[in-house]
């Protein structure tokens, strides 16, 4: 059974010219679900619920339900609490969020609205990475408006909510994509993620409760609101449903941000809707959601799908859904070590195993790089592997270990191959 | 002790509005200091120095916060930056092809800086265009996408004459082809 991709109607980014203004928003039912909420039969309990029940899952990366991730909050006391809305889109492969900042700011504006209102929110942050200084104007833009026509501020639309919504940007730094790194770098400091608990829920910004969401995400979540919840779960993979944006890149004919829904066949991604692999070449690998994802040989792709499950069964993870395509001509090492390079380069520094370990996959890389390396050295990586996953305060360990451990272990023959001076391994 | 940085009184009243975003100052450290380097072009120490005496903030902590992000500039750059993507989707797309006709075009290496002062190239990490590869960022500002050699000398000779590429809107391919 094959979905007949071409008939899909994007719903995040919809082809509605100059939608990012807000009165083309307004027109075709912008805000419309914010104004739904608000109005008396909606308590927040019941926002949190149609949204826990649609089971969004978090779209960067950790595929949480955003819903049950709300209903973490603790009871309202009085004193501020925080949405911070990630937009730092760090990870290599993954350039999904600033299409809605750019083509769709207002969905996302109202989703992070109806968010807050759901968990009793006084103020909103959205985080965006430095380098997106173009789309950070974009949404200033979009927010003024929206402050404008009375979306945001005070007694919101005479329903007595009142939220601040204030865009801030990094400076250069994939740490910051991780959520309590993120939290550092808006309270202005190095962005040292946090040991965790207290989870931000309790603990987050200036030490009040706080939720992170990421971009695409919250906009899902007016679509929830004005088609149901059971509308939205219907669409896609059962256990993983909704529309998401896939972000395709690398060897392919027409590389570029799709909406559809989730599920759809990897195949059917790279030769139907990317135009197929660039100069007729073979797929050679594909990295499914990020680099930092494990990579899948071509006949892994084959029968596999774009949702947790079917991509926990094939051996990788639905990460960003940033798909990074390789053709067969691709030199696996060579991309390792700019992987390893790109880690090494972004690990922050606090925990011993991610700072030194990120380092020596980097110069064993290189040296099996550059010709002079040994069938040891392979045992090697995978022995640092072992003693950097699951050993530090963030993921960053684990997302520079997993492109090693994976690509070393599913190209061994390209690896081995370069280690011309191989002569005993050490295991 | 004296210094050579001042900010306008438009840059200290942008910095009051960043101010106003947040219950505290520490979080102006970073808007502020993108303030400094718009405004100065890098921040040096001295420019560090301006900015915590403006946030009535420890040296010290505005000097971690500069030192650990890599946007800011901590020393003098050209007046063009022209920060090369590498990352995986860009590497493999032709993003080093890009950065080596770029260093013999200039004469210069990857970190270093034209003797006019008017370049200065890095090769830099992920800048989340990935579709869009091989791709660089012009000073923290524009996006320059699908890079070609020719687009390479069209973009140098535009800045040459200080003219920055417009902002280049990369549609959605789905949208384009119902159209």
């Amino acid at each position: 059974m094959s979905f007949d991709w071409k008939s899909y109607t994007p719903v995040i980014i919809p082809d509605i010219p100059n939608l990012h203004e807000i009165d083309v928003y307004t027109k075709n039912g912008g805000y419309d679900s914010l104004k739904k909420v608000l109005s008396n039969d909606w308590d927040p309990e019941k926002v949190i619920n149609e949204v826990k029940a649609a089971n969004i899952r978090g779209r960067g990366g950790a595929g949480f339900n955003a819903g049950l991730k709300w209903s973490f909050m603790p009871k309202p006391d009085g004193g501020p609490r925080y949405l911070a809305c990630n937009g730092d889109e760090s990870e290599p492969g993954t350039f999904k969020d600033r299409k809605i900042f750019e083509y769709n700011p207002h969905l996302f504006i109202e989703g992070a609205l109806i968010a807050a209102y759901a968990m009793q929110c006084s103020a909103i942050y959205v985080y965006i990475r430095g380098e997106y200084y173009s789309w950070i104007k974009m949404m200033e833009k979009a927010l003024k408006d929206a402050y404008d026509k009375g979306f945001i501020g005070k007694n919101i639309l005479g329903s007595g909510f009142d939220v601040e919504f204030h865009v801030t940007g990094g400076a250069g730094a994939y740490i910051c994509g991780e959520e309590t790194s993120m939290l550092e770098s808006l309270e202005g400091k190095r962005g040292y993620p946090r040991v965790k608990p207290p989870f931000p829920a309790q603990k987050g910004l200036w030490g009040r409760p706080t939720t992170i969401n990421n971009i695409e995400t919250l906009s899902c979540v007016p679509l929830v609101i004005k088609n149901g919840a059971d509308w939205f779960s219907g669409i896609g993979a059962e256990t993983h449903p909704g529309p998401v944006l896939y972000g395709i890149s690398g060897h392919v004919n027409r590389p570029g941000v799709y909406e559809l829904p989730t599920g759809m066949p990897i195949e059917t991604l790279i030769n139907e809707v990317a135009g197929g692999m660039r100069n007729g070449k073979k797929l050679k690998g594909l990295i499914p959601g990020g680099s930092s994802t494990p990579i899948l040989t071509a006949e892994m792709v084959k029968g596999t799908n774009m949702d947790a499950d079917s991509l926990r069964e094939a051996g990788s993870m639905m990460g960003t859904a940033g798909m990074i395509v390789m053709d067969e001509d691709t030199d696996m090492v060579e991309m390792l070590w700019r992987i390893s390079h790109f880690y090494h380069h972004e690990s922050c520094g606090q925990c011993t195993p991610c700072r030194e370990g990120t380092g020596w996959l980097e110069k064993i890389l290189l040296k099996i790089r550059n010709g002079d390396g040994e069938i040891r050295d392979l045992e090697l990586l995978i022995d640092l592997c072992s003693q950097m996953e699951g050993r530090t305060i963030c993921a960053l360990a684990d997302a520079a270990a997993w492109p090693v451990r994976y690509t070393i272990d599913r190209f061994r023959d390209e690896f081995e191959a370069r280690c011309k001076k191989s002569t005993y391994a050490l295991a | 002790m004296a210094n050579n940085y001042e900010f306008t009184p438009e840059d200290l009243k942008e910095i009051e509005t960043i101010k106003a975003k947040f219950p505290e100052v520490m979080p102006a450290t970073l808007p502020t200091l993108w303030v400094a380097q718009r405004r100065f072009g890098h921040v040096e120490p001295e420019v560090q120095h301006l900015v915590a005496e403006t946030l009535d903030l420890p040296v010290s902590h505005v000097h971690g916060v500069a030192t650990f992000y890599t946007q800011y500039y901590k020393e003098k750059m050209g007046k063009y930056v022209l920060d090369v993507c590498t990352t995986t989707s860009c590497q493999l797309c032709g993003g080093y092809d890009m950065l080596h006709y770029l260093e013999e075009k200039l004469g210069i290496k990857a970190g270093e800086t034209t003797k006019d002062g008017m370049f200065s190239i890095q090769s830099v990490e992920c800048l989340g265009a990935c579709g869009y590869a091989p791709m660089m960022q012009i000073t923290n500002d524009v996006y320059v996408n699908n890079l070609t050699e020719e687009k390479l000398d069209e973009v140098i000779e535009s800045l040459k004459a200080d003219k920055m590429p417009e902002f280049e809107s990369v549609g959605m391919p789905q949208h384009t082809e119902r159209s």
